[in-house]
């Protein structure tokens, strides 16, 4: 078995004992970033790439140690998702609707156990599809030529915005956006400065982390103060967190459901892990029934999004490493990590640096039993994180932030650039325009063009070379139904909203 | 005129988008060319994005609660705050400017003026201890000649 004398060299590489003691600390930073109001997977990865780089850490190391924060981060964002009724991001939003019922109902500490044993199926059961998976649809990423490529991006960018967004024009324009931005800077193919307005500290273009900053991390502060920090009130108390083994088993089909079905989502290029926590919630809601009391503190409810939402952060994983398109925001940050190591993601990283691939896949593994423990037995520890002030969270996060780009860059206008990009993300998500699509096209837009480009070469400047093969065809097939779908099935399915007190 | 904030922000993309295709238009041509060329990219993305302002303007969703008078107000002082911050990490060094910065923006979220103070200079003097000690980050503590 191939795979398993694989599985064996990554296990080796996780289970020295740096890279072990990486995890376990990214593990319990992950999960402290996750439970903490304001701070989610994207955003709290951000801001640790710089710093992790700063300290010097090899490639496999600070990508062990960055994707336990990501999985810690998952984990962690269901405490303040039940407790205070805040998702971390996007994908937690289903767990409040149910998970929060539940905490008013004086169930917190259920809720938290049933979230953490369902993370952890979710997480469990992806990173094993994860490791089969990956390795042959590397081998099916052989044949992908840059037509392919490009009609690969092209999907990507048509379902981002998907069912989670509520407007597709403000999706697509946010792609745009970030396409435009990514534009800006040396021509790769002629070497000529472009779009940059005569600035020469454009002319490096515009570095993703630095978008990535301030677009997650400091838009955040300026909600904040809009806020006055007041949405960060614990209003539930809990006792004694014990195990409720019936419940757990009760749920265990929907935990088994809810990760295969996310994990597929997951590996969508685009759609990612909100759609994976959104069809799970509507498809244990709709098996239930009326009688399932969804919405009103279902347990079920809890299990089938928490299950979802982390079968589909590992099963993002998938077409990020195989092919480097991520499937989130998230896995979109983990892309930006590798591309800053000099890792170039795709079917040769497979057999360039098995190293790097499957020790991370091993360290996965691990990190799911990690997190378990800490996340079950000792989740009042993160509880107690609840309890810090934003008033003291957020400025510091501010400065940790500030300090990682300019310990990175070493440049003011970078700095300020953070500033810039803070306020855009405020106003966009004002808008209700979404962001992750904006980062998606910072990183992705000159792989994009140069796809493009090279296949035109290749062509000759045919442009029905981009229909060339079944596999681009089906691609391009696939982005137009993905872009026009969601307008028309948006009238049938509605996102549920928020619960409000 | 109803919603207006998509309106203007779909009448700002476009105009954005014309600048921005105006200046790919002015993109020098190199010897090593191919058919594509370094404009028809950036083109066609700025094209899509007029079209989806146009349906901003055409369609626009409800209007998001702006914040008011005080509220806007504090957000622009940090703005302006950040702006200043970022010019003054590198002559004045990492702690005096981030603990005025920190407090203020601890000022900003919740206005106990005790409260922020402490937390600005407890932020400034544990995050320098962290990433100059344990970290080992390259940061001068305080302006040149003035120890650190």
């Amino acid at each position: 078995m191939d795979i398993l004398s694989n599985l064996a060299l990554g296990v080796e590489i996780a289970l020295s004992p740096w890279t072990l003691f990486l995890a376990v600390i990214g593990c319990f930073l992950g999960t402290i970033i996750g439970a903490l109001p304001g701070l989610g997977p994207s955003n709290g990865v951000a801001i640790m790439i710089p710093l992790t780089f700063t300290m010097g850490l090899d490639a496999t190391a600070a990508l062990v140690l960055l994707t336990s924060i990501y999985y810690g981060a998952m984990y962690g964002g269901r405490i303040s998702s039940i407790l205070l009724n805040i998702p971390g991001d996007e994908p937690a939003l289903m767990t409040t609707l149910d998970g929060y019922p539940m905490a008013k109902q004086g169930r917190a500490g259920d809720a938290l156990v049933i979230s953490g044993v369902s993370s952890f199926v979710g997480a469990l059961l992806a990173t094993i599809g994860l490791a089969f998976l990956a390795p042959m649809l590397s081998r099916i990423a052989y044949q992908f030529g840059p037509a392919e490529y490009f009609a690969l991006y092209l999907l990507a960018f048509s379902t981002l915005g998907g069912i989670s967004s509520n407007n597709q024009a403000k999706a697509a324009l946010a792609s745009c956006f970030g396409l435009m931005i990514a534009m800006i800077g040396l021509d790769p193919n002629s070497g000529m400065p472009r779009l940059t307005g005569g600035n020469l500290h454009l002319m490096d273009g515009v570095d993703f982390l630095v978008a990535i900053v301030g677009l997650f991390a400091v838009s955040e502060v300026f909600f904040f103060i809009e806020s006055h920090g007041k949405s960060g009130a614990l209003g539930i108390k809990l006792d004694k967190v014990t195990v409720p083994w019936r419940d757990i088993w009760n749920t265990r089909w929907t935990m088994l459901r809810s990760s295969i079905l996310g994990f597929v989502a997951g590996v969508l290029p685009g759609a990612g892990a909100s759609l994976g926590s959104f069809m799970t919630y509507m498809m244990e809601k709709s098996i239930a029934g009326e009688k399932g009391g969804f919405g009103t503190g279902a347990v079920k409810g809890v299990a089938a999004p928490e299950a979802g939402n982390n079968a589909a952060a590992g099963g993002a994983l998938v077409p990020m490493l195989t092919l480097g398109v991520p499937g989130s925001g998230t896995t979109a940050v983990l892309l930006a990590v590798l591309m800053t190591l000099n890792i170039t993601p795709g079917p040769t990283l497979f057999t360039d640096r098995p190293d790097v691939v499957w020790g991370l896949i091993a360290s996965l593994l691990i990190a799911n039993f990690v997190l378990l423990a800490m996340n079950v037995p000792m989740v009042k520890v993160f509880v107690k994180v609840l309890q810090v002030p934003p008033a003291v969270l957020m400025p510091g996060v501010t400065m940790i932030s500030f300090v990682g780009i300019y310990s990175l860059t070493g440049s003011y206008f970078d700095l300020l650039l953070v500033v810039a990009f803070g306020v855009m993300g405020y106003v966009l998500r004002k808008l209700d325009i979404p962001t992750v699509p904006v980062i998606m096209g910072i990183l992705l837009g000159n792989a994009m063009e140069k796809s493009l480009r090279d296949a035109m070469v290749l062509s000759d400047g045919e442009w029905t070379y981009l229909f060339g093969s079944a596999i681009s065809t089906g691609l391009i097939i696939a982005a137009v139904l993905g872009f026009i779908a969601p307008i028309f099935l948006r009238r049938y399915l509605t996102k549920p909203q928020r619960v409000s007190d | 005129m109803t919603r207006l904030t998509d309106r203007i922000f779909g009448l700002v993309t476009i105009l954005v988008a014309f600048m921005y295709i105006m200046n790919a238009t002015q993109i020098q041509a190199s010897f090593l060319s191919d058919p594509v060329g370094s404009k028809t990219f950036p083109i066609i993305v700025a094209l899509v994005a007029v079209i989806c302002g146009g349906v901003m303007i055409l369609r626009p969703d409800e209007e998001p609660d702006w914040p008011e008078g005080m509220t806007l107000l504090s957000i622009g002082i940090s703005v302006a705050l950040l702006i200043a911050y970022s010019y003054a990490l590198k002559p004045m060094g990492f702690m005096i400017p981030t603990a005025i910065v920190a407090g203020a923006i601890s000022y900003q979220i919740s206005p106990r003026p005790r409260f922020a103070a402490i937390a600005g200079i407890g932020l400034s003097v544990g995050l320098f201890i962290l990433f100059k000690f344990i970290l080992g980050l390259g940061l001068t503590g305080l302006p040149k000649g003035m120890g650190f």
